[in-house]
């Protein structure tokens, strides 16, 4: 019987089935950070338990470590504990930690690849809702809850209930001006932040098969807001290549059997999807969220929509509350939205190929006046080779800080955060009410666009300034 | 976890979709390392005036809401970040069920561990128990576990699924995690096999 990706991997790591009870996934790889893990390590200790097989775990310090002053203690005593608490749980348990002094240390979704961590076909886990990012290789991998997280380190498994499949298909070539960030964008307007709901994605069609090993990641990455368990693309030569030489690739002998299995993976050509969705990439054009829910998203070349143009009730109110938290008016042009803030980064969009993009528009360019411009890479790797490259003396010279780093301003737990009615062209995943600071007022955009509005002070559209 | 037990309470009216754990409880709460004590921070955004006042045209902060248990809520509720400081605020706070059309995948799974049932009642259920809590703030609705079923003053009541398993360890209190070790030789001969057949996978330095 033929079959999809994620049928193929759920059914190869199922424990344990018997009516009545939740499915037992096995669980390959689990990846962890300080915030969501204290609790959870806190709960093995009462029962008195342990961690399973450590050498399936592998953690990192991002979400509230400083991006500049890194040799000063964390400012804040209550993060600065967090950070000492998993430090030591993970020497207790002997875990692999990348610590903020380490030089693999970065942010979880972009160290995990860059060591080759997670393979094509494991089950990956991790207490944060973005690890749909690993599904870029193939594997299937989905956030979870810090009991959860509890649960795998004690089981290696997690009772789950299996997903319905919803295919994604983006036919054709996708603009020059154009990134996996639009496609993710115009993806999650099209469905919807509930559009995934208890679904398990796979991203598929000619613009998602052009896209790098980074790219896919960025796609997969917003699955979530998606509101997905879980996106996948299959994997291919691409996938291969990124994975061969990276410190936990398989090699040897084993590289060829891995591989193996690795091309047994893809969907079966006539496997059925619960749902299939189809976009053609030529429509999509440059995004720039709107609003206050990754849905709220229009593209670069458009204006501020008005409540009344939503036939829909529930989203002429949200589209209302929004504008008034976004302070726009409907009918504004979206090139006209002036920014106070530019943010490059974050486990979306913090890859080298991010600052490779952002740089291209950035070189030769000064910020506008009156708008901060943070340059945040997503891991000590990526700053070295971003430097090696010059791209960090490009942003330098145009103004923008060059920091270390960290989850940052994607979420603001670190102390770079927006000021009340400040507004950011941000490259991260999540423009939610007070997600970059209380009363801040984020924008969704690509790396490319990010870069052009912090220089023009605000939105481009890029297709529109390459070409002149 | 605590056992779920039937009740009748005071159920709130939250009319908003789409609300996030970014909202529920806001990221500069994260950084304990403890589980308790979230529900100071439940909705805190939207909850209190800079001053640190509450703010009343908050709707959890009208006194008719005071001490609800069930809360009543529009569209995918929990979207975003699989935080669950988010559920065990929201335990923290009193609430216990939380009734809506649709609620995201991670917070769904997290509220079953907190002893938290999430219902899910189709469009025009919800706006009719809505209306109910409208036009009569502070009306008690009844949450019967065992037999799966809610009842209202009103009549707007309705019987609901669960799982089987989830039902049996909410009202059981039962850890999750004790129950998955009790396949403890499964696991083994699992990864004995995946051993086998996948040797890469066990090959870490």
């Amino acid at each position: 019987m033929s079959k999809t990706m994620y049928e193929k991997i759920w059914e190869s790591h199922l424990v344990h089935h018997e009516a009545g009870q939740a499915p037992l996934l096995y669980v390959d790889r689990h990846l962890m950070h300080e915030v969501t893990s204290p609790q959870a390590f806190e709960g093995l200790k009462m029962a008195n338990r342990k961690v399973r097989n450590p050498h399936s775990i592998l953690a990192t310090l991002d979400h509230c470590v400083p991006t500049k002053d890194r040799d000063k203690p964390i400012a804040d005593p209550v993060a600065r504990k967090q950070v000492e608490t998993m430090i030591a749980n993970c020497k207790f348990h002997g875990l692999n930690l990348y610590d903020m002094d380490n030089p693999n240390n970065g942010v979880i979704h972009i160290v995990v690849p860059e060591h080759g961590f997670v393979h094509p076909g494991m089950v990956t886990v991790c207490g944060d809702s973005h690890t749909a990012t690993h599904g870029a290789f193939g594997a299937l991998a989905f956030g979870i809850g810090t009991s959860e997280v509890e649960h795998v380190m004690a089981t290696q498994t997690l009772p789950q209930e299996k997903s319905k499949s919803m295919l994604i298909r983006v036919d054709g070539k996708l603009s020059e001006y154009c990134t996996a960030k639009d496609i993710a964008l115009a993806v999650i307007g099209t469905i919807g932040t509930a559009g995934g709901n208890g679904h398990v994605i796979e991203f598929a069609g000619e613009a998602v098969r052009e896209l790098s090993m980074e790219g896919r990641m960025t796609l997969c990455n917003m699955a979530i807001e998606a509101g997905a368990r879980a996106g996948m693309v299959a994997p291919d030569q691409k996938t291969y290549d990124y994975l061969a030489g990276k410190e936990f690739a398989p090699s040897g002998d084993d590289w060829n059997l891995a591989l193996n299995y690795w091309k047994s993976l893809p969907s079966d050509t006539d496997a059925v999807f619960d749902t299939t969705v189809v976009l053609q990439a030529a429509d999509i054009a440059p995004q720039v969220s709107w609003g206050t829910s990754p849905e709220q998203v229009a593209p670069v070349s458009s204006t501020v929509p008005s409540p009344d143009s939503f036939g829909d009730n529930n989203k002429a109110l949200a589209c209302k509350s929004a504008l008034d938290y976004m302070g726009l008016e409907a009918g504004t042009s979206i090139t006209d939205i002036e920014i106070d803030y530019a943010f490059i980064g974050s486990c979306t969009n913090g890859r080298i190929e991010d600052f490779r993009a952002a740089a291209k528009v950035a070189r030769g360019t000064t910020v506008a006046a009156g708008v901060t411009a943070i340059a945040v890479p997503g891991s000590y790797h990526v700053k070295l080779q971003a430097e090696e490259e010059g791209l960090d003396k490009i942003f330098l010279d145009a103004g923008w800080e060059w920091r270390e780093p960290g989850c940052s301003m994607c979420l603001a737990m670190n102390g770079d955060e927006l000021k009340e009615g400040e507004r950011c062209a941000s490259t991260s995943n999540r423009n939610f009410e007070g997600r970059q600071g209380k009363g801040g007022r984020t924008h969704l955009v690509s790396p490319a666009m990010a870069a052009a509005a912090a220089a023009a002070g605000k939105f481009v559209d890029i297709s529109l300034a390459k070409a002149s | 976890m605590e056992p779920y037990k039937n009740h009748t309470s005071v159920t709130a009216l939250m009319n908003r979709n789409n609300v996030d754990t970014d909202q529920i409880v806001p990221k500069q709460f994260l950084k304990k390392v403890e589980r308790t004590g979230f529900g100071a921070h439940l909705f805190h955004d939207w909850r209190f005036n800079p001053d640190g006042s509450d703010d009343l045209t908050f709707e959890l902060n009208n006194p008719a809401f005071k001490g609800a248990k069930i809360l009543v809520t529009g569209d995918n509720f929990g979207c975003g970040s699989s935080r669950e400081h988010a559920p065990w605020a929201i335990a923290d706070y009193g609430f216990n069920t939380i009734i809506s059309t649709s609620f995201a995948d991670i917070f769904y799974n997290n509220c079953f561990k907190n002893s938290i049932l999430p219902l899910i009642v189709d469009e025009k259920k919800l706006q009719a128990l809505m209306d109910e809590i409208s036009s009569n703030e502070g009306v008690e609705f009844s949450v019967d576990l065992e037999n799966q079923t809610v009842t209202t003053p009103a009549g707007n009541g309705f019987s609901f699924e669960v799982e089987a398993f989830r039902k049996h360890n909410m009202l059981n209190g039962l850890d999750d995690i004790g129950l998955s070790l009790a396949h403890e030789d499964k696991i083994f001969a699992f990864e004995e096999q995946q051993r086998q057949t996948m040797p890469w996978l066990w090959k870490i330095a």
